[in-house]
C-alpha cells in the first residue's frame, strides 16, 4: 500500500516513515510543506495520504486545507489527518463531503501502532477513523444527551466506538464480546436513535457522525 | 430647481423647524425648571457641607446633577450630533463606612473638577442656553401669531387696548395689520432658516461648559493607561505564575517519571522482561497524560485555532466543545493584530464559561462584527440571569483584560434573564 506522508517536523516524519514500513508500507513520498503535498498527492496517486494539520509555509492549516483541495479534485482520496489537538469543527469540514475515506486522529494514537496502523488501513479501504476525543466532545453536548439518554451503557460504549469507525470485529475485540453480541448492540442503538440500519460499516458510521453532530439541532 | 423639489424643500425645513422648535421649547422647560432647581439644590447642600448636612446631602444632590447632565449630554448626540466627553472622577477606591464614607465621598466631589463644571453649566443653561433654546419657538410662535392678525384677529386685541404693537408695528387697522402680516413671514423666514441652528447653538454651549479641558482629559487617560497597565501586569505575571506550575507539576514530572521507568526497563529487559512490559506500558501511558496536559496547556496560553484560522473559527471551534447549544455568527473582514485576537478570544471563552456554569441556558449565541473601527461581540444567552461584573466574577476579570486594549465591557441581565455581554475593542482589521 502506497503512503504519502507530510510532517514538517523531521524527528516525527522519520518516526512515522520507520512506523509505516515495519508494518509493509511503501512510503512514496515523505514531504514537509503543504505545496510538496499537493505535488506528491497530484503525481503519485497513493493509497492514502497521512497529513499533519500544520505545514509551513504559513504554519496554519495548511495540510488540513491542502487535503481537502485535493479531495475536491478526486473525490474519496483517502486523507488520514494528524493533529496535537482535534477540533470538531475540523472533523466535520472533513466528513462535510460524505464520501468517507477520512481519518483525523490526535498524534499521540501513534503510540499504539497497532491501533493507529489499522486506522490507516481502514482510511486507505474507505473507511472513517475519528479521534475518541472529537466523538467524546459530540457526546458531551447537551443537545446530543437528550436522544442519546435512552441507551443502556453498552449501547453508549459500542455506540463511541461505532462513531470512531471500527468495525462490529474490531468492537467486539475491543470489548470482549462476540460479534453477534455486537450487531445486536448496533441494531438496538439504531432503532433508538431512528437512523436507517445499513450493512455498509462506512455508511453506518457516516450517519452516526452526523446525527450526533445535528441530531439535536434538528430536533429543536 | 423645480417647483416640485422647491416645495419638497420648504416642506422638508418646514419639519425641521417645528422640530426645532419643539426640542427649543423642552430644552427652555428644562433650563427654566430643572437647572435652576438642581443649581439651587447643589449650592444649598455645598455651602452646608461645614455645617456637616451638606456632607450626606451633596452626594446624593450631585449623583442628580451628573445624571441630569448625562440627558443633556444624550440629547446633544442624538439632537446636534455632538458628543461631549464625560471625565468624572472614579469614585474613591477605599471607602470608610457610615458617616466618614459620606464625608470621603463628599471630599472626593468637591475635588473633582468636574463637580465644578457641572455647576458652572447649570447658571450657564438657566441664563444663555435656555434664552438660545427658548428663541426657537418663539420665532415661530411670534410669527404665526403674526400671520394670523390678517385674518381678523387684530380686531379683537386691537379693540382691547389702547394702541398695540406687533414688534414695531403700531397695529390701527387692516394696512398695518398687513404690515404686522408681513413682519410675520419675516420671523417665519427667519425660524425655518435658523430654527435647527439655534438648537445647535445651545448644545454648543452646553459642550463649551461641559467638556473637559484637553490638560483634564489627558490626566484621566494617563491616570486609565496607568491602571490598565498595573493590570495587564498583574495578569501576565499571575498567568506566567500558572504556566510555570502546571509545568512543573505536570508534564515535567512525567517526562522525570518516564526516563526513570525508562532506565528501569533497560535494566530489566535482561532479567525480568514481563515486569519490563508492564513498566512500558506505564511509561507510554505517561507519555499519553504528559502531551494531553501540554495540550490543555497551550490551548490556555494560545488556542491552535485561533492561530491556525483565526478568531472567528476559533471562536466556532471553542462554540462547539460547550455542551450547550451555540450559535454563532462572524463577520469579519480581516483579522485583528494577534494580541488583540487573544484577548478577544479568552474574554469570549470567559464570558461562555460563565454561562454555561451559572445561565442554566438552552441557546447561547455569539455575534462578532467589526463596525466603526471597533471589534463588537456580543454573547447572548436565554439563562435565568443576574450576571454581574465585579464581586470576584470572572466578568472582572474579562472587563481588566479588555482594558488593556482600551476595550470596554457591558452586561445586562435582568433577573430570569435574557443576559446580554456585549464587548468592544478599538482595532483595525488586516
Amino acid at each position: 500500500m502506497r503512503v504519502v506522508l507530510a510532517e514538517d517536523l523531521f524527528l516525527l516524519r522519520d518516526g512515522l516513515v520507520r512506523l509505516l514500513e515495519a508494518y509493509g508500507f511503501e512510503i512514496a513520498a515523505a514531504v514537509e510543506s503543504g505545496p510538496e503535498l499537493t505535488a506528491a498527492l497530484a503525481e503519485l496517486e497513493p493509497d492514502v495520504a497521512v497529513v499533519d494539520v500544520r505545514l509551513p509555509p504559513t504554519h496554519t492549516d495548511e495540510g488540513l486545507q491542502c487535503a481537502l483541495r485535493a479531495r475536491r479534485e478526486r473525490p474519496g482520496l483517502p486523507v488520514l489527518v494528524l493533529s496535537q489537538h482535534v477540533e470538531q469543527l475540523y472533523a466535520r469540514e472533513l466528513l462535510a463531503d460524505g464520501s468517507g475515506g477520512v481519518g483525523y486522529l490526535l498524534k499521540d494514537r501513534v503510540f499504539d501502532a497497532d491501533q493507529f496502523v489499522d486506522a490507516v488501513r481502514r482510511v486507505a479501504a474507505g473507511g472513517t477513523a475519528m479521534d475518541p476525543q472529537v466523538i467524546q466532545q459530540l457526546l458531551a453536548r447537551r443537545e446530543a444527551a437528550e436522544p442519546l439518554a435512552g441507551l443502556t451503557p453498552r449501547e453508549r460504549e459500542v455506540l463511541e466506538l461505532m462513531a470512531q469507525g471500527r468495525s462490529n470485529a474490531a468492537i467486539a475485540g475491543q470489548l470482549v464480546v462476540t460479534e453477534r453480541a455486537i450487531a445486536k448492540h448496533t441494531s438496538n442503538i439504531f432503532s433508538k436513535l431512528g437512523l436507517e440500519v445499513s450493512d455498509d460499516d462506512n455508511r453506518r458510521v457516516l450517519a452516526v457522525l452526523a446525527h450526533l453532530d445535528q441530531g439535536g439541532r434538528r430536533a429543536r | 430647481m423645480s417647483i416640485a423639489e422647491t416645495d419638497g424643500t420648504v416642506r422638508a425645513r418646514a419639519v425641521d423647524a417645528v422640530t426645532a422648535a419643539k426640542r427649543g421649547l423642552t430644552l427652555a422647560l428644562l433650563g427654566y425648571g430643572a437647572s435652576i432647581g438642581l443649581s439651587v439644590l447643589a449650592w444649598l447642600s455645598i455651602t452646608l457641607i461645614p455645617l456637616g448636612i451638606g456632607a450626606l446631602t451633596t452626594p446624593p444632590v450631585m449623583r442628580w446633577v451628573r445624571a441630569y447632565a448625562d440627558h443633556r449630554r444624550r440629547l446633544a448626540k442624538e439632537w446636534a450630533g455632538i458628543a461631549i466627553p464625560t471625565a468624572y472622577a472614579p469614585p474613591p477606591a477605599a471607602l470608610r463606612t457610615g458617616g466618614e464614607g459620606m464625608v470621603d465621598r463628599t471630599m472626593a466631589l468637591v475635588r473633582d473638577p468636574a463637580t465644578w463644571r457641572d455647576l458652572r453649566w447649570l447658571s450657564v443653561d438657566v441664563v444663555a442656553g435656555s434664552a438660545v433654546a427658548v428663541l426657537a419657538p418663539g420665532l415661530l410662535a411670534e410669527g404665526v401669531f403674526g400671520v394670523l392678525l390678517l385674518t381678523g384677529l387684530w380686531q379683537p386685541i386691537v379693540a382691547a387696548s389702547d394702541g398695540w404693537w406687533y414688534g414695531f408695528v403700531p397695529v390701527t387697522g387692516w394696512a398695518t395689520a398687513a404690515a404686522a402680516a408681513l413682519l410675520g413671514c419675516g420671523w417665519l423666514a427667519l425660524a425655518l432658516r435658523y430654527n435647527p441652528a439655534l438648537i445647535r447653538t445651545h448644545f454648543r454651549i452646553v459642550n463649551a461648559q461641559l467638556a473637559p479641558s484637553a490638560e483634564q482629559l489627558l490626566a484621566r487617560r494617563v491616570e486609565k493607561l496607568t491602571e490598565t497597565r498595573r493590570d495587564a501586569v498583574d495578569t501576565s505575571a499571575a498567568e506566567l505564575r500558572r504556566i510555570e506550575r502546571d509545568l512543573h507539576d505536570g508534564a515535567q514530572a512525567r517526562l522525570v517519571a518516564m526516563g526513570m521507568d525508562l532506565s528501569t526497563i533497560e535494566m530489566l529487559l535482561d532479567t525480568d522482561p514481563a515486569k519490563a512490559r508492564a513498566l512500558l506500558a506505564q511509561a507510554r501511558r505517561n507519555s499519553v497524560d504528559a502531551l494531553g496536559e501540554l495540550r490543555d496547556l497551550v490551548r490556555g496560553i494560545h488556542p491552535p485555532v485561533l492561530a491556525e484560522r483565526g478568531l472567528g473559527d476559533a471562536v466556532r471551534a471553542l462554540a462547539l466543545r460547550l455542551p450547550i447549544a451555540t450559535e454563532v455568527t462572524v463577520e469579519l473582514p480581516g483579522r485583528a493584530d494577534a494580541p488583540v485576537e487573544s484577548a478577544a478570544y479568552f474574554a469570549v471563552s470567559e464570558v461562555l464559561t460563565n454561562a454555561v456554569k451559572h445561565a442554566d441556558a438552552e441557546l447561547i449565541r455569539v455575534d462578532l462584527h467589526h463596525a466603526d473601527g471597533s471589534l463588537r461581540i456580543a454573547v447572548t444567552d436565554d439563562g435565568r440571569g443576574g450576571a454581574r461584573v465585579g464581586a470576584g466574577s470572572g466578568l472582572a476579570g474579562v472587563e481588566r483584560r479588555l482594558g488593556t486594549f482600551d476595550g470596554v465591557l457591558a452586561v445586562s441581565s435582568p433577573a430570569g434573564g435574557p443576559t446580554m455581554v456585549t464587548m468592544e475593542i478599538p482595532c483595525v482589521l488586516s
